[in-house]
């Protein structure tokens, strides 16, 4: 029960941040002045007008780089209860984290060699 | 059976989290939206594995999910032009697949409440196993020669491929 | 610990006692926790900001806000009413709802990391046992604002913005995770508190420095300070993803990446800085605000000169700085601590006690191998300069050439 009161304080912590910036952007709203009109509102392009969607067509780059994150992310994952046991393990354990990581960084040394780090 | 207490209020929460958003997910024209929606679903789902004791599993669920693919899918959108606003809700295949996900969701049902089907209602809720106790005994587990060591290093040959696909379908290798 | 639970546990008997529900006067007294915990950053912010704007005028040779209040302390309260009463612009097309909910996640998503920081040996908000990774996950929704906020505005600077401050964040996160696995690794915790108490005999800054400097530099990049400070960009992008943002929804990106930047710095003196430990801290734990406090200065001071004194750095200088070395780094140091480590145990010289001379042996291996990783990675950086250097000198003599045949033509 203990663990729970813990996660509790959290679910609490969740439940009430949002008020903290919410309460400022809220007495904004009633003491700032709203006088809109359709030039002050219009999309800030430094003053081009702007030219067709905004939702514009992004580079593979962008994706490529989240995969990459994606595959390490997992991989984090994987080593944290291994770290956290760490302690308790003997080099058999060492051994098979190396190994883990060793077939990682084969992936990373894959996408240097391919130039899918670079950015272009 | 069911107090009224504060897991069980954190319970309720967490389910109108995770089934809004995936309600939201299915129902909404905007696929950005739609990404909203699956973070607050999986955010819900991260919810209920804390209410588990399972904190480590909850933390990995919003790094992973939330921080990581929910990001890749926005990546994904917006490398397809003009899919930020669908004009069709649903295509021609949409029975076929609704039928296939209600046969899915009915076996799995059925998979979850047969086992524990006319068990004395103190036995519901215990763990199975007691092999695996915390984040330690998980990582212990892991490396340990008699348990997961082999699928532990097997992960890690399937994340180094997925990469090395990743990049070989994505890269556009025209030069 | 003891003194804080039972005094809370007091509380909490006596609201019971006054006959109010078990369930309710805990969630009373976690708000009150929560709120107290909350309200710090917020007063930390305001006096952030004026130390930032001091800082970064001494280094530029200025005198910095000195009109508001002695030594202009009062100049952040007054910005603070003055952006109260600034017109808030929502712009045409931006997508109304989520634009209003980015700048209020940007601010949750920081406090929300304030909830597991030991203070002193009593104070902490929830003592979670996987206290680092809940900080790592906290912070990974930090990049659903910035692509909620630059997506909502319906401005191509934001979204361009957005976009590559996320895969700044994401890549960023890859070294910054490595470097906290070491400090797992050798304190056998994910608990902040129990982190921190580890560290009685020696700071792990000393056990793992290369690990420290990877985080700081990791964390420089996720709160987007100089030199990373791409996501500002006045110079290429205006401002980035909260570009079309105005009044107090554009005060609060910039309060939560202040604090942002404190965090971080806070983080630091927690995990390697051995957090509240200090002389007499065991007899006094209110020291430990203290301590800490100083701590997080040093850190933040630092963190504020390089600020003033490096250049912004071109986003593929930044990737290749991430990917070519600071991950690899990472995962060499993970796995040179782990062997050294295994070393340790090996010869029997793992710490008995928390004092200073029974982790000494274990601080001296550790060290040495973090300086021949070093020693490895100055190596290859002299070896990269040298080879940049041939390179530029043959494309001058290029030059030359072409030059001298283009006067002979």
């Amino acid at each position: 029960m203990a663990v729970l009161n813990e996660w509790a304080f959290i679910g609490v912590f969740f439940s009430i941040a949002w008020v903290f910036p919410f309460l400022p952007i809220l007495g904004a709203r009633l003491l700032a002045p709203r006088k809109p009109n359709s030039i002050k509102q219009s999309t800030y392009e430094c003053g081009v007008e702007t030219v067709g969607d905004t939702w514009v067509q992004f580079k593979v780059q962008y994706y490529i780089y989240g995969l990459i994150f994606l595959v390490f992310d997992v991989e984090i994952v994987f080593l944290f209860p291994w770290a956290l046991a760490y302690n308790q393990l003997d080099m058999f354990g060492f051994f098979s984290g190396l190994l883990f990581v060793f077939f990682l960084f084969d992936a990373l040394i894959y996408a240097w060699r391919k130039d899918a780090l670079e950015w272009v | 059976m069911l107090e009224f207490n504060a897991s069980t209020v954190a319970f309720v929460v967490f389910s109108l989290f995770s089934l809004g958003g995936a309600l939201g997910v299915v129902t909404t024209r905007n696929l950005v939206h739609a990404t909203l929606y699956l973070i607050l679903s999986l955010f819900g789902a991260a919810g209920f594995f804390v209410l588990l004791s399972a904190p480590f599993i909850a933390a990995v669920q919003v790094l992973v999910y939330i921080g990581a693919i929910a990001i890749l899918i926005v990546f994904a959108v917006m490398l397809t032009r003009s899919m930020t606003r669908l004009r069709e809700l649903y295509n021609r295949q949409w029975i076929l697949s609704g039928v296939v996900a209600g046969a899915l969701f009915i076996l799995l049902m059925v998979g979850v409440i047969l086992p524990v089907w006319g068990v004395n209602g103190s036995q519901v809720g215990r763990p199975i196993s007691d092999v695996v106790l915390g984040t330690v005994d998980l990582g212990v587990a892991l490396v340990d020669k008699e348990q997961y060591v082999l699928p532990f290093e097997v992960a890690s040959l399937l994340l180094t491929a997925a990469m090395i696909g990743a990049i070989v379908i994505a890269r556009d290798d025209r030069e | 610990m003891e003194q804080a639970v039972c005094d809370i546990n007091h509380l909490a008997e006596c609201l019971v006692q006054s006959g109010v529900n078990r369930d309710l006067a805990n969630l009373l007294l976690s708000l009150g926790g929560a709120v107290l915990v909350a309200t710090v950053p917020l007063v930390t912010v305001l006096f952030l900001i004026l130390t930032e704007r001091k800082v970064a005028a001494r280094v530029q040779d200025r005198l910095g806000p000195n009109r508001v209040g002695p030594f202009g302390l009062l100049q952040s309260v007054a910005d603070a009413v003055k952006m109260l009463t600034k017109e808030d612009i929502t712009p045409n097309g931006a997508d109304k709802f989520i634009y209003n909910l980015a700048p209020i996640i940007s601010f949750a998503s920081v406090i929300l990391i304030w909830a597991v920081i030991p203070f002193t040996p009593l104070h902490i908000g929830a003592d979670l046992s996987i206290g680092i990774l809940y900080f790592v996950a906290v912070a990974s929704i930090g990049t659903v604002k910035i692509m909620i906020a630059g997506w909502s505005s319906n401005n191509k600077y934001a979204l361009l913005g957005a976009f590559r401050t996320i895969a700044q964040l994401l890549s960023y996160e890859v070294p910054m995770v490595l470097a906290l696995l070491v400090p797992v690794m050798i304190a056998g915790t994910m608990s902040m508190q129990e982190m921190v108490q580890v560290q009685g005999g020696m700071w792990f800054l000393f056990m793992a420095p290369v690990a420290a400097v990877m985080f700081f530099i990791a964390n420089l990049a996720e709160t987007g300070r100089a030199p990373f400070d791409l996501l500002e960009a006045e110079s290429e992008i205006i401002a980035g993803y909260n570009i079309e943002y105005s009044g107090f929804k554009w005060g609060m990106f910039m309060a939560g990446e202040f604090i942002h930047a404190f965090t971080a710095c806070l983080l630091a003196a927690v995990i390697f800085l051995g957090g509240w430990w200090g002389p007499g801290v065991e007899q006094v734990p209110v020291l430990g605000f203290l301590y800490l406090g100083l701590k997080t200065a040093v850190v933040y001071l630092l963190a504020l000169v390089i600020r003033s004194t490096v250049p912004r750095v071109r986003i593929d200088q930044l990737m290749t700085l991430n990917w070519k070395w600071l991950v690899p780094i990472s995962v060499g140091n993970v796995m040179i601590t782990a062997f050294l480590l295994q070393v340790v145990k090996l010869l029997g010289l793992q710490p008995q006690s928390g004092d200073l001379l029974a982790a000494l042996p274990q601080t001296i291996i550790l060290l040495l191998g973090n300086l021949v990783l070093v020693a490895i990675v100055v190596q290859a950086l002299r070896n990269q300069g040298r080879a940049q250097r041939l390179a530029d000198e043959a494309a001058k003599h290029d030059d030359e050439q072409t030059a001298i045949v283009a006067v002979g033509d």
